[in-house]
């Protein structure tokens, strides 16, 4: 049965349904509502929540659970995220599965509490030192939010990486129907943990490879990973695309917004369709490739000054125009706003 | 002749041979005559007596330490420069069987990673910090440390440290023996065979009350850094007797355990948790049993305190229940704590694109400010409810269908202002017809536990469909001076 | 004939560093650094002279986790205070 329920609150339940019993965070809006329920919640199932002294000893501590087995969690946004980035550097080169929420705001520094999207770039490019990737996925809905959290749980586990997913304040903060049905998690075993026991005496959790013949073959095994990463998980979801002339590019809550563009821009005669990447990192190129064949032009928007259309245009490689339109500050656009944007550019490059 | 029997040799929670060491791997990487060593061999061997090794994880953060894992053989998690009391909070949490170790320097503990070792002592992890000081950066290459002396000299301290630059030594011991939680904190020296006994002693009984359950303990080990130093192995040790001990005295700082009675959290099935019942309804399922509903964008606006949100969330609640695709979207943060609220409720029979609600059918006012802010945006043949008995003088709206209806004064009457948004909730479902009355009268007394706030609730919800039935005329157009006259 | 010693110390000399902490530390001053120097290039400790107590001191004072094995005389166990005591 379908329940109302806010974006953050149904990351917790479905962490909870994804078996995860480990939750360490440090309060920051626009996500403070996923540690509040995660306290409220993850005990009553007989797992452990810690408010931790700052993003920096939660990232640790998801570290340390990581190490130990669980499947663990935390959540924060801008300004928290950039104290993590230390500790997800070593969580990517230990090897450990986790998963972030990002509840995107404004930035830089302080900024404010309202949406963004600008930590595109700090998420899916590394953030922190090191050649290393995070799997990052990108809810568009409150159903979203939950069944992306499970998904990244299990990609997490599969490729030994954290994973991210990567929402705005709109989609934390909003309420919609979340329709969950109970299914018993699949956790896979984790012959590599440090559990404290006979079992798993011999294993060690470690990012220092001392001597450079070591640490290159390290860097080339990650590397082959995010390969086979980027071979089967990218995801990404069209509308009215099979004839579109002009093809938006936008994830997140901005995907829902160009939706109703192309909706409106068809009103309208435009042909307009929408290609919405659900996994940033890896990227899906080829479907956006696929998607754009019919069209002459791609716009991109983006709550940001321009990160991910940098991705975007290198998987259109120069073949057709790449338009961008971005609202910064917690300014969100409409449909409308997206759609007169739209019809200024095709005016100029028609 | 009489047999010789082995008394004190190699430990087996060493590796018989360091194979995680790129060469020598037969001795340790620290230089002759280092403090280390010793306290490596003192956790050893204790693990050993205490029938620990199985169990024992080990987590080593950035210093010379950082390389424990080459010789201890027990679980090893390698952690970030001063983050070792994060990791072995959650190491522990998650298997509370495992003894878990935190074996720290004195930059990594006492500077870099102050925050994380004040707060797992101040929560009482069960684990075990050795903390070992010698009054320097020893991987790096001499700099000062915050547990460097008076007048010592390194290589980021050239002038001798001085207090009206670089403050003083600081006493991790004492420090955190202020705290509540900590059950065990003494401080040793490795400084001569007398002292390496008495730490000896210390690591032990740690270890033994981590093994009990007891709570947090400490101990922190004054040792020579000969190399740094610049001193022969002996000189160093001497110094740590002469100098070291007088500026970080030597004792038990705190061994006692703290009263307090543990609280429980209630446990629950998953399913009642997180209130998943029933099956999932496929789309047409949900279409057949749909009753007569109306799709519809509305902004409900007002200011903090009325019950905008809730009022919005109501609305949703009721579409969702009516099988529509449903979004609400509330204006948040500080704006929610003082002043303005606003949210945006979409109601479809599609999935919900933008859950943006920038061009209304319906707006609900509840007070002039946001009357003025977003009447402006109502789509052509939309629908303002106005929280009022009559739009200010200045107000003219063409094409637009006005309510007045003053719901504050209704709740009043009806005995709570808290009520008012539930008689504009009455007043909308009659103006708009998007939504049935009895789905309204189910949420409503779903969400009301209160009896007397429950009957409240209907009384507005009535009040607000019998207002707008007898006093307003919806579907004239508005004059200034009052409601659809 | 001399009187058994009560313990006797074996040194690694491969693991051995040369740092002198046993020599000084040895109560009855058993130990000494040997005026060769080994494939390190330094003087590892030795064990010169039949007079050790067995009490362990130099294992515990000692960096390195196994190049000091301290052996006690089978009979002479219950006659030694264990290093724990000293």
């Amino acid at each position: 049965m379908r329940q109302l329920c806010k974006g953050n609150v149904a990351v917790v339940k479905a962490a909870i349904m994804a078996g995860c019993r480990s939750f360490y965070g440090y309060p920051i809006t626009p996500a403070s509502e996923i540690a509040e329920y995660a306290a409220l919640l993850i005990p009553q199932v007989g797992g452990t929540f810690l408010q931790a002294e700052s993003e920096v000893s939660a990232i640790n501590m998801v570290y340390g659970a990581a190490a130990a087995g669980q499947r663990v969690m935390t959540a924060s946004s801008g300004p928290g995220i950039s104290l993590m980035q230390e500790g997800i550097s070593y969580l990517a080169g230990a090897e450990l599965p986790c998963v972030i929420a990002d509840v995107m705001r404004a930035g830089p520094g302080l900024g404010n509490i309202a949406p963004e999207q600008s930590d595109y770039f700090c998420m899916t490019k590394g953030g922190g030192h090191g050649c290393y990737r995070n799997i990052v996925l990108a809810p568009s809905s409150v159903q979203e939010m939950a069944s992306l959290t499970m998904l990244a749980f299990e990609l997490a586990d599969k490729y030994r990486n954290p994973a991210v997913l990567l929402a705005d304040g709109f989609v934390g903060q909003m309420m919609e129907p979340l329709d969950l049905e109970l299914v018993e998690p699949v956790v896979p075993q984790k012959p590599w943990a440090v559990k404290g026991d006979l079992e798993t005496r011999k294993n060690l959790i470690s990012s220092i490879h001392l001597t450079p013949d070591l640490m290159e073959a390290h860097i080339r095994h990650l590397e082959e990973k995010y390969s086979e990463c980027e071979r089967n998980e990218c995801r990404s979801e069209t509308y009215r695309t099979e004839d579109a002339e002009v093809l938006l590019v936008g994830y997140g809550i901005v995907s829902r917004i160009l939706r109703s563009t192309v909706d409106l821009a068809r009103q309208h005669g435009v042909k307009a369709g929408l290609f919405r990447p659900i996994s940033l990192w890896p990227f899906p190129s080829k479907a956006l490739a696929t998607a754009a064949k019919s069209a002459v032009k791609v716009m991109v928007v983006e709550l940001s000054t321009g990160q991910m259309v940098e991705d975007v245009k290198l998987s259109i490689n120069g073949s057709m125009p790449v338009e961008f339109y971005g609202r910064v500050g917690g300014n969100v656009p409409s449909a409308e706003e997206c759609q007169a944007e739209l019809f200024a550019r095709m005016e100029v490059l028609v | 002749m009489s047999e010789y029997n082995v008394s004190q040799c190699r430990t087996p929670v060493f590796f018989d041979r360091f194979e995680r060491k790129d060469e020598n791997q037969h001795q340790t990487h620290y230089c002759p005559g280092c403090g280390h060593g010793v306290a490596h061999k003192l956790i050893a061997e204790a693990l050993g007596e205490l029938g620990l090794q199985d169990r024992t994880v080990m987590v080593s953060p950035v210093g010379c330490s950082v390389f424990a894992y080459y010789y201890f053989d027990t679980g090893n998690v390698q952690a970030a420069h001063g983050r070792a009391p994060a990791v072995a909070t959650a190491v522990k949490r998650s298997n509370p069987g495992s003894i878990v170790i935190s074996y720290q320097g004195d930059g990594d503990l006492a500077a870099i990673g102050t925050a994380e070792i004040v707060h797992a002592a101040n929560r009482g992890e069960n684990i075990t910090v050795f903390f070992v000081n010698n009054s320097i950066y020893g991987m790096t290459g001499g700099q000062m440390a915050p547990t460097t002396l008076i007048g010592q000299t390194s290589t980021t301290s050239p002038w001798g440290r001085r207090p009206n630059n670089e403050g003083f030594p600081i006493k991790m011991a004492e420090m955190l023996s202020a705290l509540e939680a900590p059950v065990y904190i003494e401080r040793v020296a490795l400084s001569d065979a007398k002292h390496i006994m008495q730490a000896r002693r210390a690591v032990k009984k740690a270890l033994q009350l981590q093994k009990e359950g007891a709570g947090f303990t400490m101990v922190e080990i004054l040792s020579p850094c000969p190399t740094i130093l610049k001193m022969e192995p002996t000189v160093a040790r001497h110094w740590v007797a002469d100098t070291l001990i007088k500026q970080f005295p030597l004792g038990v700082y705190r061994d006692r355990k703290p009263e307090f009675e543990p609280v429980l959290v209630p446990q629950k099935g998953v399913a009642e948790l997180l209130g998943i019942s029933g099956k999932r309804l496929s789309d047409e399922e949900r279409h057949a049993r749909r009753q007569h509903t109306r799709a519809k964008t509305i902004k409900v606006s007002g200011f903090g305190g009325q019950g905008i949100l809730l009022l919005g969330q109501l609305i949703a609640e009721m579409g969702m229940r009516e099988h529509m695709e449903v979004s609400w979207l509330p204006s948040y943060g500080p704006e929610m704590r003082s002043g303005s609220a606003h949210c945006d409720v979409t109601l479809s029979h599609d999935r919900v694109g933008t859950p943006l609600v920038s061009t209304p059918d319906v707006l609900v006012a509840m007070n002039e400010p946001s009357l003025r802010k977003f009447a402006p945006h109502v789509r052509p043949g939309g629908v303002i409810l106005y929280n009022s008995r009559q739009l200010p003088e200045d107000l003219k709206f063409e094409g637009l269908t006005v309510a007045c209806v003053p719901a504050s004064e209704i709740a009043d009457q009806i005995g709570s202002a808290k009520v008012s948004n539930v008689v504009m909730m009455g007043a909308l479902l009659e103006a708009t017809d998007c939504l049935p009355f009895t789905t309204a009268q189910a949420v409503l007394s779903g969400l009301v536990k209160n009896r007397k706030l429950a009957e409240m609730n209907e009384k507005a919800l009535e009040a607000g469909r019998n207002y707008l039935d007898t006093e307003v005329l919806v579907g004239a157009v508005a004059g200034p001076d009052g409601c659809g006259e | 004939m001399a009187e058994q010693a009560r313990g006797k110390v074996e040194v690694n000399q491969d693991e051995c560093k040369g740092c002198g902490l046993c020599v000084e530390s040895c109560p009855p001053k058993g130990l000494t650094l040997s005026p060769e120097l080994n494939h390190y290039g330094v003087h590892p400790a030795q064990y010169h002279a039949e007079i050790c107590t067995g009490c362990g001191i130099c294992y515990f004072v000692c960096p390195e986790p196994g190049a000091i094995t301290v052996y006690r005389l089978a009979v002479a166990k219950s006659e030694v205070s264990d290093a724990a005591t000293v």
